[in-house]
């Protein structure tokens, strides 16, 4: 199948992209992971309409109704519970759904993948019981899930605080509440610069503060956060006032706010930037969301963090320079003008800066004894020894450990592998490369790919 | 910086050669460009193969497989070996037919290590093969190795040895003078007597910088690795005239190579994976192991490599240039050889000459005043 | 460690899966995921040391849902949607292989 138009992911940029190209006329497919149109942040949007937890998923949430059905009847082929594999010059997209694989090509490609929690390791992250705070609003979008027994949040960032009024809301328990933000707080929110051009974001971080507070407890000013448990999480402790706390534990659920999706952009070669402040690379973008790939274009949190209602923004941005660079319209400077998309946009991202300040990712030095790499289990200590031995490159620390070859693919710890080589070698975390990325870029079967053989062998 | 000898390429042939010479007392440096294996010798498979052998590279490999199987006496570590066996298996009556001649051909030689193996052999030795697998060649004290693990040995036996190896130094220009050579590189001046090329897929541009320009193929083949699964598979298994060659490794995952070549970049410096000539690959080995079919990749890669127009290695002194010894072009199949040819070139670097026979490796063949004519 | 709210308010299930053959009531809307946390030492046991891991961040990302759905080995379980008698087994350590 050939389209004009290949779009990974269907979440707001996604979907927002894709509506704007079927108006131009455009032939567009979109390839999601997941079985229904929203994303991460509108996951089950379709299904939750009538669903008890809809009213307390918010009127963010309620938004995502009216995208995704027009989304459904903009005439774009839609491929759910699909994974790409790997993306080729030219386009060619190689498929894998239902254990079958196939290749799509298209003239222009525009990954829309969105972000992912940032993976902060910590001891006893791999335990039963923990999980983060992200998964655990996945779990109340898709299935109505409520964490049940002790529930605890740590971590820092807007997620958590929203999550938590939405469990509270639903009459969900939190035993207590670990701010892991450094100051200024929670509290110096009121006290930023500039934030009169979202105070409406700001007092709604606020509401959700005093919720939490009259369900559990809130500490600040620790550290070396332990999960502990035989099997599963037990007891949660930490460092404060040179005393070791120690309180029982269910559920802990982290966050440290989220991080562009990369590896496809990495292993396509294009060009990254590295956003020192929030500590992740991004795709280098121009100003229609073109890589330094010409026809490879990227929207939405792929290519930096700015939220849901800026990524819907970004994805017709971007679905504009895809029509231009296809010689489909020739008027889109006009038509971005019209739509004030750069005004709307500017609003949509007004408040980022201030919570990019307001919430550095976590830079304290990791133990040895935490496991880094999660599939390998590989720790921090190991990696360090490593790359003593080693050029500040993480493939020879890889080579070396093993850190990064599960089949997560260092999702989980290209940035702790990045991060741990820059202190050993007294660099910049900038100046450590991320894992090389080589296909597949979601795991596949031989038979999968060895089915392709037979399908190029009988056209 | 001065020595006795300077050897770039940071592969295990130019560890391999900086231990044995530093052993006999030489003076010896090894800068390599980016980090010690970073292409051909970490992304081998690592099959520790005597099967199959060029009758060439025989003697050699056949004095490599005794150095394997006391890996500990060389340098100090087994290198991850296991002596599990290499099996060819013949999917067609002719490749069985091909796999008896050589096998009688090498009897007649004097050699005995290859046995011929029947159906109920081979199933006996992999329960999981497919019912089309007719036999095959068998040899059991071959096996495989842990690159990275052999990587590290032998670094940590060149550094006890007295290498001094520097990474990330790259040679921008090399001079002969009546001394000895001069090399520059990205971290100053080194100079040497004699100056070893075991720059693998770029000694090509080695030789150009040495004054003796030779040239060669770059062989860029893919590698496969999958998720761990349970124990199934103990040899390391190819097939006679296929693109295959497979093994489970300790951590349980399976590789899986045998040849398929990946895009290699008009540069020459980098290579990716072909995603077609893959899908050929991985039916190969659906082919022969059936039950593999639902087994994930998690990984592929591209290794880099020289490659010679009839696949054996050049090894030896530059027959244009004094001080200088060419070691590479193992056209994806060196890694077994690295403890003997190491030897070879220390002979080579602290008496002039070896009692090998090294014609069948000559400099000459890739010379491109050669080629050319 | 995770409830329904439907469950809480009362309602019946939307269908039953089988979790290492027992017959286990599901949502509409939930992942193979979410049923390994839900059910009791259903999640898997890690490749390399045994030691037991459920779910972490449902977004595809982690890899540690990997379960045996319908016979199929490795299976993403926050990628898939519970159908009425799915069969979810937990993965233990290393895959099986042939299935």
């Amino acid at each position: 199948m050939s389209y004009d138009v290949a779009i990974v992911g269907a979440g707001p940029a996604g979907m927002s992209a894709a509506i704007r190209l079927r108006e131009f006329g455009a032939s567009v497919v979109v390839i999601d992971e997941q079985p229904s149109p929203g994303g991460q942040i509108f996951r089950g949007i379709e299904r939750n309409a009538s669903s008890p937890v809809f009213p307390a998923l918010g009127k963010d949430y309620q938004k995502g109704q009216a995208l995704a059905a027009a989304f459904r009847v903009s005439g774009a082929e839609y491929l759910p519970s699909t994974q790409v594999w790997q993306i080729e010059d030219g386009w060619n997209l190689y498929l894998t759904a239902e254990g079958k694989a196939q290749r799509i090509a298209a003239r222009a490609v525009l990954l829309a993948n969105g972000a992912q929690e940032r993976p902060v390791p910590f001891a006893g992250w791999t335990l039963p019981g923990v999980m983060t705070v992200g998964a655990a609003q996945i779990l109340l979008k898709s299935g109505g899930m409520l964490p049940e027994g002790k529930v605890w949040i740590a971590g820092a960032g807007p997620l958590p605080l929203l999550y938590a009024t939405q469990l509270l809301n639903l009459g969900g328990r939190i035993a207590g509440f670990l701010d892991t933000s450094t100051p200024p707080r929670l509290s110096a929110l009121r006290r930023l610069p500039g934030a009169w051009r979202d105070f409406g974001g700001l007092l709604k971080g606020l509401r959700w503060l005093r919720g939490i507070k009259r369900s559990g407890i809130i500490v600040r000013g620790f550290s070396d956060l332990r999960a502990e448990g035989n099997e599963h999480l037990e007891h949660l402790t930490w460092e404060m006032e040179g005393k070791r706390h120690r309180v029982e534990a269910d559920v802990l659920l982290v966050h440290e706010g989220v991080v562009p999706r990369i590896h496809e952009t990495l292993a396509l070669g294009c060009a990254h930037h590295w956003n020192d402040e929030q500590g992740y690379l991004a795709a280098k973008v121009d100003r229609w969301g073109e890589s330094s790939r010409k026809s490879l274009f990227v929207a939405g949190d792929a290519s930096g963090i700015g939220g849901w209602l800026a990524a819907t923004i970004s994805g017709e941005i971007a679905a504009l320079g895809i029509a231009g660079r296809l010689g489909i319209s020739s008027e889109t400077d006009r038509l971005r003008k019209r739509a004030h998309l750069d005004r709307r946009r500017k609003r949509a991202l007004a408040l980022r800066p201030f919570l990019d300040a307001m919430y550095p990712p976590p830079r304290n030095r990791l133990p040895d004894d935490v496991i880094a790499c999660r599939c390998e289990e590989v720790t921090a200590g190991a990696i360090r020894a490593a790359a003593r031995n080693s050029p500040a490159d993480p493939s020879a620390v890889k080579a070396a450990t093993r850190c990064g070859m599960g089949p997560c693919q260092g999702r989980q710890c290209g940035y702790t592998v990045q991060a741990l080589l820059a202190e050993v070698h007294g660099l910049p975390v900038s100046e450590v490369r991320f894992f090389h990325i080589r296909p597949p870029l979601k795991p596949v079967t031989l038979g999968e790919i060895a089915s392709l053989e037979k399908a190029d062998r009988a056209t | 910086m001065s020595a006795d000898v300077l050897i770039i390429g940071g592969g295990l042939h130019g560890l391999s050669a900086a231990l044995q010479a530093a052993r006999r007392g030489a003076a010896v440096q090894l800068v390599e460009r980016h980090f010690l294996g970073r292409h051909a010798s970490g992304a081998t498979a690592a099959g520790v193969r005597t099967l199959g052998r060029d009758g060439a590279e025989l003697p050699l490999s056949l004095e490599a497989a005794r150095d394997w199987h006391d890996m500990e006496g060389l340098v100090g570590d087994d290198c991850g070996f296991v002596a599990c066996g290499q099996l060819q298996v013949a999917e067609d009556e002719l490749s069985l037919t091909k796999i008896e001649m050589r096998i009688k051909r090498l009897q007649a030689m004097g050699h005995f290590h290859e046995q011929m193996v029947g159906p109920d052999e081979i199933r006996s030795l992999l329960p999981g093969i497919s019912a089309h697998c007719l036999g095959g060649a068998w040899v059991s004290s071959d096996g495989s190795a842990d690159p990275h693990r052999t990587i590290r040995a032998f670094r940590d036996a060149a550094i006890r040895a007295g290498v001094d190896i520097i990474e990330e130094c790259l040679v921008t220009a090399l001079t002969r003078s009546a001394t000895g050579w001069r090399a520059e590189t990205s971290r100053g001046v080194f100079e040497a007597e004699i100056v070893v090329n075991a720059a693998g897929a770029w000694a090509d541009h080695v030789s150009h910088l040495a004054g003796d320009p030779l040239q060669h193929e770059i062989r860029t083949s893919m590698m496969v690795v999958t998720e761990r699964s349970a124990s199934r598979i103990k040899p390391v298994v190819g097939s006679f005239g296929k693109k295959l060659s497979l093994k489970q490794t300790s951590q349980g995952t399976f590789l899986i190579g045998g040849g398929s070549q990946g895009k290699l970049a008009a540069d020459r410096q980098s290579a990716t994976v072909d995603v077609v000539a893959l899908a050929a690959s991985m039916q190969a080995a659906v082919r022969v192991f059936p039950e593999l079919e639902g087994v994930r990749i998690v990984r592929t890669w591209v290794g880099m490599e020289a490659m010679t127009s009839d696949h054996r290695p050049v090894i030896g002194f530059s027959q244009q240039v004094e001080g200088l010894i060419h070691v590479f072009g193992f056209s994806g199949h060196g890694f077994q050889l690295v403890p003997s040819v190491g030897r070879v070139v220390a002979d080579l670097i602290c008496q002039g000459h070896t009692n090998h026979d090294l014609d069948a490796f000559c400099v000459s063949r890739v010379s491109i005043e050669r080629v050319a004519a | 460690m995770f409830k329904s709210v439907r469950e809480q308010l009362g309602k019946r299930s939307d269908m039953i899966v089988l979790v290492n053959g027992v017959e286990t009531p599901a949502w509409d809307g939930e992942t193979v995921a979410s049923v390994l946390l839900r059910v009791p030492g259903a999640g898997r046991r890690s490749p390399v040391s045994g030691t037991p891991r459920l779910p972490y961040c449902q977004m595809g990302v982690c890899f540690e849902c990997l379960a045996i759905v319908d016979g199929i080995a490795s299976t993403q379980g926050c990628l898939v949607p519970v159908r009425p008698g799915m069969r979810i087994e937990s993965q233990r350590g290393p895959r099986e292989i042939s299935r």
